[in-house]
């Protein structure tokens, strides 16, 4: 929190610089305290909308998990208070270890991939050649496309029966695969779907990551012989770790927090093979008759706490390097 | 030398994208596809039969989710403009106290998973009853775009230069005249790249669409794929020929915007 205050007040000095008056407001005078008040003026809307739609669904997200809903007493909201019951309920559920082995080969898995291929990409494009920009805007479709497009292009592909990808293995002499239909497949399959969604991301941070690299850095390691893999291990690799890092987390954050794709996919399914923790959530919440309320909130409390402590390394790591 | 080393990776770079956007080509080859070669194997590889059955089916059947989606992206980018813009404008220019706070909070706000953000807006909706409502699925699906555009807008307008805000000062413009008559019109790209992204997010919304207007009278298009596919609709010409209408706002994203698109996701993970 220091720092976000540090930053603003950084920014000070340069406005005072380049003209007297603006340090004059900076001064309690009557003339900055009605500067605040434009100021909060201005920013009365977004604050009221946060509040409105983001703490308070959040604050009703915590309440529907500590009480014992039922569907009339969701629609009377006279649901008895309950505590930790709803908590309990899930973590002695049955699905609760295969949901977090998913969720946890889900994220890990697409992550490496699409960090893997990403860079590889970025380290490919970062040579300037006829077309590349071209090349490289084509790159961020799959990440553009709506998530119902992708996901259902990606079912009829990996169909059993009448999908491309079998028939290609066919010709290869490979047996049909059923990609989405057999539990010992259906996670692998919504994770290759992933990991072609998530590679633009990497390519584009990763690859901007590259381009802040001083040219002469390269140039000296040419001259003191290092090139090709031992240039990128070496000099590259070490200088984009911070960049790096903060692709991995923030990845992390999104990857999390995929649900679109498994649920269009899988249902997360056949027998809960995919199923991760926001699917579940949903599951508990909308996906059956007889709507479970307060667990499925709980399952989503369980998922923001993780994913809001990868973010808060993230901003950590970033406000970090930002002032270094 | 370097010019065949050139165009050696630039034909590499084709095949490259060829693979990545295998997938895509594969749509819109199925989108053409008969009823009758569908199950064929091996597929065909061009939609040397092509059809336009499956587009017809779209005409027939999905053009009112098309409408919703459209006017839910509309309202979408009204309102996020609507209540980033002058957020946006007093973060890059009017020093507020707790300014800091605020865009941490952004960042925050951006990381929450939707499941949650849809199990709360369905308890507030019920209660006050616009559940299956398409002003409460543009509120809802606002809460997508609205950090982001808060955090790019503010980005840009820091860049501003500070003459400008004189300028408009020393003619006697206060706090509103300025935003509205200096930082908007010169933010115009952010503003127009913000827009495409926002109606985007709203357009491409399935978790908030299914929960909080799954019942609706009014669906949009996300939705009306998925019960196509959910149906056990094998009319897969049809399910991809609305995959590929839905995927018109990418690709207008990409044609209008294609600089900023980068840049936009960048900025929301290396700043500066």
């Amino acid at each position: 929190m220091n720092r976000v205050s540090q930053r603003s007040v950084n920014r000070v000095p340069q406005a005072a610089g380049s003209s007297p008056a603006a340090g004059r407001t900076r001064r309690a005078t009557p003339r900055a305290r009605s500067g605040q008040w434009a100021a909060w003026a201005f920013l009365a809307p977004v604050a009221v909308y946060l509040l409105l739609f983001y703490a308070y669904p959040m604050y009703r997200n915590v309440e529907l998990s500590l009480r014992h809903y039922t569907v009339r007493s969701f629609v009377q909201g006279d649901a008895p208070f309950t505590g930790f019951a709803n908590y309990a309920t899930i973590l002695g559920d049955a699905t609760f270890g295969p949901a977090l082995w998913h969720t946890a080969v889900f994220t890990l898995v697409s992550l490496a991939f699409q960090f893997t291929i990403g860079l590889a990409l970025a380290m490919f494009f970062i040579r300037n050649f006829p077309l590349s920009a071209t090349l490289r805007a084509l790159f961020l479709v799959p990440w553009l496309l709506p998530l119902i497009v992708s996901s259902s292009t990606w079912s009829w592909m990996l169909n059993s029966d009448s999908g491309v990808v079998n028939a290609v293995l066919g010709a290869v002499g490979a047996g049909p695969v059923h990609w989405l239909t057999s539990p010992g497949w259906s996670l692998w399959s919504v994770t290759i779907a992933n990991i072609w969604i998530g590679v633009p991301f990497n390519l584009v941070v990763l690859y901007s990551g590259l381009q802040a690299i001083d040219p002469a850095i390269h140039e000296a390691a040419e001259m003191d012989g290092a090139a090709g893999w031992t240039r990128f291990r070496r000099v590259t690799f070490p200088l984009l770790r911070p960049v790096s890092a903060i692709t991995l987390l923030l990845g992390l954050v999104y990857t999390l927090k995929v649900f679109d794709i498994i649920w269009i996919m899988t249902k997360g399914g056949p027998s809960g093979s995919s199923t991760t923790f926001a699917t579940w959530s949903y599951r508990l919440g909308f996906g059956n008759l007889l709507p479970a309320f307060g667990p499925g909130a709980a399952v989503g409390n369980l998922l923001i706490v993780a994913a809001l402590t990868f973010g808060l390394i993230y901003i950590r790591l970033q406000r970090r390097q930002t002032f270094s | 030398m370097r010019n065949t080393r050139g165009r050696g990776r630039t034909a590499i770079g084709v095949v490259l994208t060829g693979v990545m956007l295998f997938p895509v080509y594969w749509m819109i080859n199925v989108s053409f596809t008969r009823e009758q070669d569908m199950r064929d194997s091996p597929p065909s590889w061009f939609p040397v039969h092509g059809t336009l059955e499956g587009y017809r089916a779209v005409l027939d059947q999905q053009l009112p989710y098309l409408g919703v989606s459209v006017i839910v992206g509309l309202g979408t980018v009204a309102l996020t403009l609507l209540v980033a813009a002058p957020a946006a404008f007093s973060l890059a220019k009017l020093r507020p106290r707790g300014g800091g706070t605020l865009s941490f909070v952004l960042l925050i706000a951006q990381m929450i998973p939707g499941i949650i953000m849809a199990m709360g807006f369905y308890a507030i909706f019920l209660g006050a009853g616009v559940l299956n409502t398409v002003p409460g699925l543009i509120v809802a699906d606002s809460t997508l775009a609205v950090p982001f555009a808060v955090l790019i807008l503010t980005a840009f307008m820091s860049g501003i230069p500070e003459e400008l805000m004189q300028a408009a000062r020393v003619d006697g413009a206060g706090a509103v005249r300025t935003f509205w008559s200096v930082v908007l019109p010169v933010s115009r790209n952010a503003i127009i790249t913000v827009s495409l992204f926002a109606f985007l997010w709203a357009w491409s919304d399935f978790i908030l669409a299914s929960t909080l207007d799954g019942g609706g009278r009014g669906q949009p298009i996300t939705l009306g794929i998925y019960h196509y596919i959910g149906n056990n609709n094998q009319q897969w010409n049809a399910i991809m020929a609305t995959a590929v209408i839905a995927s018109i706002p990418t690709a207008v994203l990409l044609v209008i915007a294609q600089r900023y698109v980068a840049a936009g996701i960048t900025a929301g993970a290396v700043k500066n």
